[in-house]
């Protein structure tokens, strides 16, 4: 028998599908809270920027914790989302992607804030002056001025929800083939004794790690005007 | 006939490398350019964003034509995006990721009211031309030297087909001739336009060269406000000869006044000077003398004594674009050509000849 033959690759294609959809979320939902936070004075602003780092900082079990609470089959939020999607939330894989999302989000909207707040306003006034509405002046200038920024996070939000652990194990469980992610599948290898797998999967996630951070050097060290 | 009214108070509190600081002025510019002209820090750039609505003043009104853009008392503010200001910045603003062109297309898509396709195509082909910049359409702002960058920024705005022009500094870091030929541009710009442009600089000559009006400002206000030559010519306090930098200025006092032959007479650092007839002053009035120092005409001093002539020592002499600057005690400076210069080389005292026509006094 071949190594291949005995090593189960789910895990890890769960994990690419489950950090690409978190990604596509965090991309979306975080550049615009970025966006707000970085270009908006509101009241509130402190404490909305204070909610969304609070993820960093607590530990996985109270986050997961808190989603099984939320989300849970009789909490209102777990009921909605079973009668629009027909299954529940908790333990399924689609339950990774959001822990995922809690994963990645606060690093990437922290960044991006930074990124768009760096974007010289005056390309934005005079965008105005000219008569473009906010919405275009995102779209057409100030977008485009940070896209080399934001697309290097991207990157970095991608390769940190692949790493996502203790907030996927409580909210989606270990569940072999459905939705055990390969950070999950380590810990799983590690517990039975597997010591063959766990070698074969803490190397494959770590290359992949080093080449996404490596791309995203790549992407920031480009010449300027190409990305543009 | 667009016109700008504006009355606009703006408080900044305290930063930490900046004292507090109060913007009030009242501002009415006409069709023309009209010079905001002031040391950094006066609160120039602060009324021209106020103006084109990126910053909301505390109190006031800005009106253009009649169209309100902003009213304190009614809560009223127009959003930038509405003014229709065609704003040119210090370092220009093109969109660094757009080529020329693409940046006026930008404006021309916004702008939209003059037609899409081959319309607009043909227009900005026109400008472009206009602007001599058909042949840099396609590149980068980063690719384009300053005077290019300038008149793209110029035409980008005209594509909208602004009510008001504010230039922000737009001659900062160019070499005399790019500024010369941005004058030419900025010149036909107001002729073909017809719309008011303010003008923020801290440049004498560029004022001298551009300027319908005159609105002298330093902190965040206006000193004086009229037109070039009344301003240049008729200083309304000390201060604002002073900071002109143009003019010899000297304690005096009012000595003789004759409204019939319209003159009058000085005394100044011991010296009797005649004047013009000083409407609105009493003899014994005490104030400043003044004169412009390009009025000045110096020669080497000689025993004759006569009126509107003194004798000082010179302090310093310098080569300056003119010729030669030559700095004399009491402040005073003259500034003579090359040729004038020869004859006076080695004098340590130098007469100086005021022309009665152009002695002008401040009332203390």
């Amino acid at each position: 028998m071949n190594a291949s033959s005995t090593i189960d690759w789910f895990p890890l294609w769960l994990s690419l599908r489950v950090a690409s959809l978190a990604t596509v979320f965090v991309l979306t939902a975080g550049t615009f809270l970025a966006y707000v936070l970085s270009h908006k004075t509101f009241r509130g602003k402190n404490l909305l920027d204070a909610l969304i780092t609070l993820p960093l900082v607590l530990p996985p079990t109270v986050l997961g914790y808190y989603l099984l609470v939320l989300a849970g089959r009789v909490s209102p939020l777990g009921r909605l989302y079973e009668a629009v999607f027909g299954q529940p939330l908790v333990f399924t894989w689609q339950a990774a992607v959001v822990a995922a999302c809690l994963h990645s989000a606060p690093i990437y909207i922290k960044a991006a804030r930074a990124v768009l707040e760096a974007v010289d306003y005056r390309y934005e006034w005079a965008a105005h002056s000219l008569g473009a509405s906010e919405w275009r002046t995102f779209w057409r200038v100030t977008l485009p001025l940070a896209l080399r920024g934001l697309s290097s996070l991207a990157t970095l939000s991608f390769a940190r929800s692949l790493g996502d652990f203790g907030v996927t194990i409580m909210v989606a469980g270990n569940i072999p083939g459905r939705t055990q992610t390969l950070s999950v599948a380590i810990f799983d290898a590690v517990e039975s004794g597997n010591g063959r797998l766990a070698r074969v999967l803490v190397l494959v996630i770590s290359a992949v790690a080093l080449a996404l951070l490596w791309s995203a050097n790549l992407v920031t060290r480009a010449p300027r005007g190409s990305a543009a | 006939m667009n016109r700008i009214e504006a009355r606009l108070v703006k408080r900044l509190p305290a930063a930490q490398d900046s004292p507090a600081f109060e913007l009030n002025v009242h501002l009415e510019a006409q069709p023309g350019i009209t010079a905001l002209f002031g040391p950094s820090g006066s609160g120039k750039t602060l009324t021209l964003n106020c103006i084109a609505g990126f910053m909301r003043p505390d109190k006031g009104r800005i009106l253009v034509d009649d169209q309100i853009y902003f009213d304190a008392a009614a809560g009223v503010h127009v959003p930038p995006q509405q003014r229709r200001c065609g704003y040119i910045f210090q370092d220009h603003a093109l969109f660094p990721h757009m080529t020329v062109r693409d940046n006026l297309r930008f404006a021309a898509s916004v702008a939209g009211s003059k037609g899409r396709g081959l319309n607009q195509h043909r227009r900005l082909n026109e400008l472009l031309e206009t602007f001599e910049l058909s042949d840099l359409a396609g590149r980068k702002p980063e690719q384009l030297s300053g005077g290019q960058k300038q008149r793209a920024a110029l035409a980008r705005i005209l594509v909208t087909e602004p009510r008001i022009l504010l230039l922000d500094e737009p001659t900062r870091g160019l070499d005399a001739r790019l500024r010369e030929s941005f004058y030419a541009v900025l010149r036909k710009t107001r002729d073909r336009l017809q719309v008011p442009i303010l003008l923020v600089t801290h440049d004498l000559e560029e004022c001298f060269e551009l300027a319908d009006s005159v609105c002298v400002m330093e902190r965040g206000a206006f000193l004086q406000c009229g037109l070039r030559d009344s301003v240049f010519h008729k200083p309304a306090s000390l201060e604002i000869a002073r900071w002109l930098g143009i003019y010899n200025v000297a304690p005096a006092e009012i000595e003789a006044l004759d409204p019939g032959r319209n003159t009058s007479r000085l005394r100044m650092l011991g010296y009797e000077i005649d004047g013009p007839y000083l409407p609105g002053h009493l003899l014994g009035d005490r104030g400043y003398f003044c004169v412009r120092q390009s009025e000045v005409t110096v020669s080497a001093p000689d025993n004759g004594k006569s009126h509107n002539q003194l004798v000082l020592n010179v302090v310093d002499r310098n080569p300056c674009p003119r010729g030669i600057h030559i700095a004399f005690e009491h402040d005073f400076a003259a500034v003579v050509s090359e040729a004038e210069y020869q004859p006076l080389r080695g004098h340590e005292r130098l007469k100086l000849h005021i022309p009665a026509r152009a002695v002008y006094f401040i009332a203390k």
